[in-house]
């Protein structure tokens, strides 16, 4: 058994190391005379656009997070015996492809779309007023797409507290409120913890969104990879810039477990 | 393989049996031998190693050092599935992915046995539960899921069946109900049953021979009886019931009893119920063994006065009395409610007496309170 | 307080989780509902309804072939990935062996890294082994990713697992491979189908790595990104609905046999 899953372990961690790892040795391959100022350069022409990114991923984590955790909160303990289906719901929207969900939003959202009409109607926008293409059909379009990423680990920390501890609260005269911030909270932390890494870290490299909703002023680090990538054929620019956001994001989420105090991640 | 329920026949022999997790030994040099076709229960409160001594017979752990033999078997580094033990888990552990006919089958059919669903069928019959045989685990209530464990085992007919607290998820009633089956399948299927318990009185109904543990060895091993009058260490007077015990000094002989004092009162015990090793003794009495008389009736056996009572609880059969003893000890009197006499009241002056054949002695130097403050029924 | 803010208090968090779903299903709701436009060339306004879409999935150039794709790619790293899966789940879940946190945090390290990261350390590595991305290509990407999730969940599964039940069999006569085979595997199998189903759904639908590695070769959700900028035809939509159908009649089909194996004798 063991020896039968090393053998079939060893070339996935291999292959798992090198994805990960091929960035700074393949730019050295690509270009014979290797130059660490490859990632200055790449940094500073896409600064802006991987500051947006990490702006952009937070707030839709902060967003998905007030979202998700009032309906967690409520399939966890207010659903009966609803439990099941309301969970299967939440995964539902997963089965249509999350392209064709924002792609509808597009649509929803967009020039030809019921909201902007209503909108212009009741003077909410202007006539030349628009919801695509803008930073907020962004970070909206993120938001709704990792929203089951929050909420599924924010149900599961949930679902394990034992409702009596929450009467115990109660009974120890401890409002609704109280009793939501020292008991509650406290005991769904490795919940939000990791609904915020699933939510961030794919956020944080997305492009689909900003391709779809936004406009050139929303382009975010990936879209930049992504050109560089495809369009562009420039492999150890985009490889440095991958290599940043990934380096970036571990450090992020390593700070980020350490004051949170949790190795629960998983 | 398919022979092993046969291949070793005879009585359990643990020697100088040892199991320490790094510092901590958790069974200490423990010898026993315990005869073909008894039911031997193993008690003491959690954490006294007692767990471990039955996982090590069933082979799920591996002893430091010495042997498990069964008969002129050495069964100490057998597989558990090679060796001739079956196992009534905590719990039950059934298999709740088959039907309870597969969970008792599965035993027969690793073994290849032929007439599987005749045996099935009769174990069922004895526990009584035939027509549960397609369900699952899951639909079954407590008390089933526990003699579908039995069934499970006792269907093997191993040389030995290990029950591990086999009745401590079940509810009072049910349990005593149980006892008394178990005690009966016992009988009926002629096996050697070691069962393992933190509850005395689950222990003295079903168990021929009663080994008390703690912390990791043997403190005394006897019939329930043998236990509860003549314990030989404080441990024991205070684990299996309750038992008054009070320092004193052996001052003199009278033919065949030690004379003792007790802060300035002479009382008596038989020397072959004392095991005190030098004149410093502890003196034990069991609380349902006094009698409690108020002012100057004429006593028989032996005596203490100045006694006052400090608190009294009612509890229908028995009425259950602390006295205060001019030493500033307090002795508990548990009284029979027979005699149409009212109870006697706090504060009342009292003078207790008993019988000298019921007391013992103890050795001095042990701690007296040892074994009670463990509550028996935690775990 | 009031009759009715007294109701509000008391059902608000209901109203919530009515408002979140709602949220939640509106992009999916409208996908079904254009599903049966009457559309031309793009599907953006309502042209009225008709079942031509549904009757002719495969009307749109390319848009079966890349599903074909999709399908024979999520089976196949599914398939792999599960396996594999599987094995480390129970190499790191029941032995303990030299490297153990070095697996485990391997395993975590995809799930851990942004899509764009992965898919385009991938395509580097094929490209500098002189690989030209293709169909085999976004096979290995997706077992790469798909395997992290499989390892994760059913190594929950196994922990979770009384070690009675295994100690059971032993007892009862089972050897080690008897007891792999009659309790072990039984026991986690629920827990490994459905790791293979996220894994396909995620194989299904992933498109960011898909887009680095796949070369010319056409999946479902490239095919939606690519016609997106011309006006996706109405068949994605068809085709988009149905897997949403086919996938909640496989979860209900699923909650209800393990229902009424828990309730009927």
């Amino acid at each position: 058994m063991v020896w039968l899953a090393i053998f079939f372990l060893a070339p996935i961690v291999k292959l798992v190391s090198t994805s990960t790892q091929t960035q700074g040795v393949n730019i050295g391959e690509y270009v014979q005379s290797y130059r660490f100022a490859n990632f200055l350069d790449a940094f500073t022409s896409a600064a802006p656009q991987f500051f947006r990114s990490f702006v952009y991923a937070g707030l839709a984590t902060l967003f998905a997070l007030i979202i998700a955790y009032p309906l967690a909160y409520a399939i966890a303990f207010k659903s009966g015996k609803w439990k099941n289906t309301l969970l299967v719901l939440v995964v539902a929207p997963f089965f249509t492809s999350f392209l064709l969900r924002t792609i509808a939003w597009e649509q929803i959202l967009g020039e030809q779309g019921l909201v902007i009409k209503t909108l212009r109607l009741l003077h909410i926008l202007g006539p030349t007023g628009h919801l695509t293409a803008t930073p907020f059909a962004v970070v909206a379009g993120l938001t709704y797409n990792f929203l089951p990423f929050m909420t599924l680990p924010l149900y599961a920390s949930l679902d394990r507290i034992d409702p009596r501890t929450l009467e115990a609260s109660g009974d120890l005269y401890a409002n609704g409120f109280t009793t939501f911030r020292k008991v509650t909270f406290p005991l769904s932390l490795p919940g939000v913890v990791a609904g915020t890494l699933l939510t961030f870290i794919p956020a944080a490299g997305d492009y689909v969104n900003a391709e779809l909703l936004g406009n050139p002023r929303t382009r975010m680090i990936g879209n930049v990879i992504e050109a560089r990538y495809l369009r562009i054929v420039d492999y150890p620019g985009a490889a440095a810039l991958s290599f940043i956001l990934m380096a970036t994001i571990l450090i992020l989420v390593l700070v980020y477990i350490r004051k949170m105090g949790t190795d629960e991640v998983v | 393989m398919a022979d092993a329920s046969t291949s070793a026949k005879g009585d359990l022999k643990l020697s100088n049996l040892v199991k320490a997790y790094g510092e901590f030994v958790a069974v200490d040099d423990l010898s026993l031998l315990i005869p073909e076709g008894s039911f031997f229960a193993l008690l003491g409160p959690s954490g006294c190693g007692k767990t471990t001594t039955l996982r090590m017979i069933a082979g799920l752990d591996e002893p430091t050092s010495g042997s498990i033999h069964i008969g002129n078997t050495d069964i100490t580094y057998q597989k558990p599935y090679d060796r001739p033990v079956n196992t009534v888990f905590q719990n039950y552990a059934l298999f709740p992915h088959l039907t309870i006919f597969e969970n008792i089958a599965f035993g027969l059919r690793r073994r290849g046995i032929k007439d599987v669903k005749g045996q099935v069928d009769k174990v069922l019959n004895l526990v009584e539960l035939p027509h549960l045989a397609e369900r699952k685990p899951t639909q079954l209530s407590g008390g089933q899921q526990q003699r579908i464990a039995l069934a499970r085992a006792i269907v093997n007919r191993p040389a030995l069946l290990l029950l591990d607290e086999p009745l401590g998820a079940l509810d009072l009633k049910l349990r005593r109900q149980m006892q008394i089956e178990l005690k009966w399948i016992q009988t009926e299927v002629g096996l050697t049953f070691v069962h393992v318990t933190h509850d005395q009185e689950e222990a003295m109904t079903m168990a021929d021979t009663i080994a008390v543990m703690n912390e990791g060895k043997i403190e005394q091993m006897g019939t329930p009886a043998d236990l509860y009058d003549s314990p030989r260490t404080a441990f024991v007077a205070n684990f299996l019931g309750q038992s008054n015990l009070i320092q004193g000094r052996i001052v003199d002989n009278d033919g065949d009893a030690h004379v003792v004092e007790i802060h300035g009162q002479k009382v008596k015990v038989l020397k072959n119920r004392s095991v005190a090793k030098d004149s410093s003794i502890l003196f034990g009495i069991r609380p349902e063994k006094i009698r409690i008389q108020p002012g100057a009736h004429q006593l028989s056996g032996c005596v203490l006065e100045g006694g006052k009572i400090s608190d009294v609880s009612y509890i229908g059969v028995s009425t259950q009395y602390q006295v205060e003893m001019p030493w500033g000890q307090e002795l508990m009197v548990f009284e029979q409610n027979d005699d149409g006499i009212p109870p006697l009241a706090k504060g009342d002056p009292v003078k207790l007496s008993w019988e000298t054949v019921f007391s013992f002695g103890l050795d001095g130097h042990e701690d007296a309170s040892a074994g009670s403050e463990v509550n028996p029924d935690e775990e | 307080m009031t009759k009715a803010s007294r109701w509000l208090s008391k059902n608000l968090i209901r109203i919530y989780a009515v408002l979140g779903f709602t949220y939640l299903f509106i992009p999916v709701i409208y996908t079904i509902v254009f599903s049966f436009n009457d559309s031309g060339k793009s599907n953006l306004v309502w042209r009225g309804f008709t079942f031509k879409n549904w009757t002719n999935p495969c009307g749109a150039a390319d848009v079966c072939n890349a599903l074909g794709n999709s399908l024979k790619i999520g089976f196949l790293s599914t398939l792999i990935a599960t396996i594999l899966g599987t094995l480390i789940a129970f190499a790191i879940g029941r032995y303990a062996f030299k490297g153990h946190g070095l697996v485990n945090s391997l395993i975590f390290l995809p799930m851990a890294t942004p899509e764009i990261v992965m898919g385009s350390s991938l395509l580097t590595m094929f490209v500098s082994f002189g690989i030209n991305p293709g169909f085999w290509t976004i096979v290995i990407a997706h077992i790469m990713f798909c395997i992290s999730f499989i390892v994760v969940a059913v190594k929950a599964r196994i922990a979770s697992l009384d070690p009675r039940l295994e100690q059971a069999a032993m007892d009862l006569y089972a050897d080690e491979r008897e007891t792999f085979r009659k309790i072990t595997f039984p026991l986690v199998a629920p827990g490994i189908a459905g790791a293979a189903l996220l894994a396909f759904s995620l194989s299904f639908d992933d498109f960011i790595i898909t887009n680095f590695n796949s070369g010319s070769v056409n999946t479902f959700p490239k095919f939606v990104y690519i016609s997106a900028q011309r006006g996706l035809p109405a068949q994605a939509n068809v085709i988009g609905a149905t897997m949403f159908i086919v996938a909640i009649a496989l979860v209900l089909t699923a909650q209800f046999v393990g229902n009424r194996r828990k309730t009927t004798a």
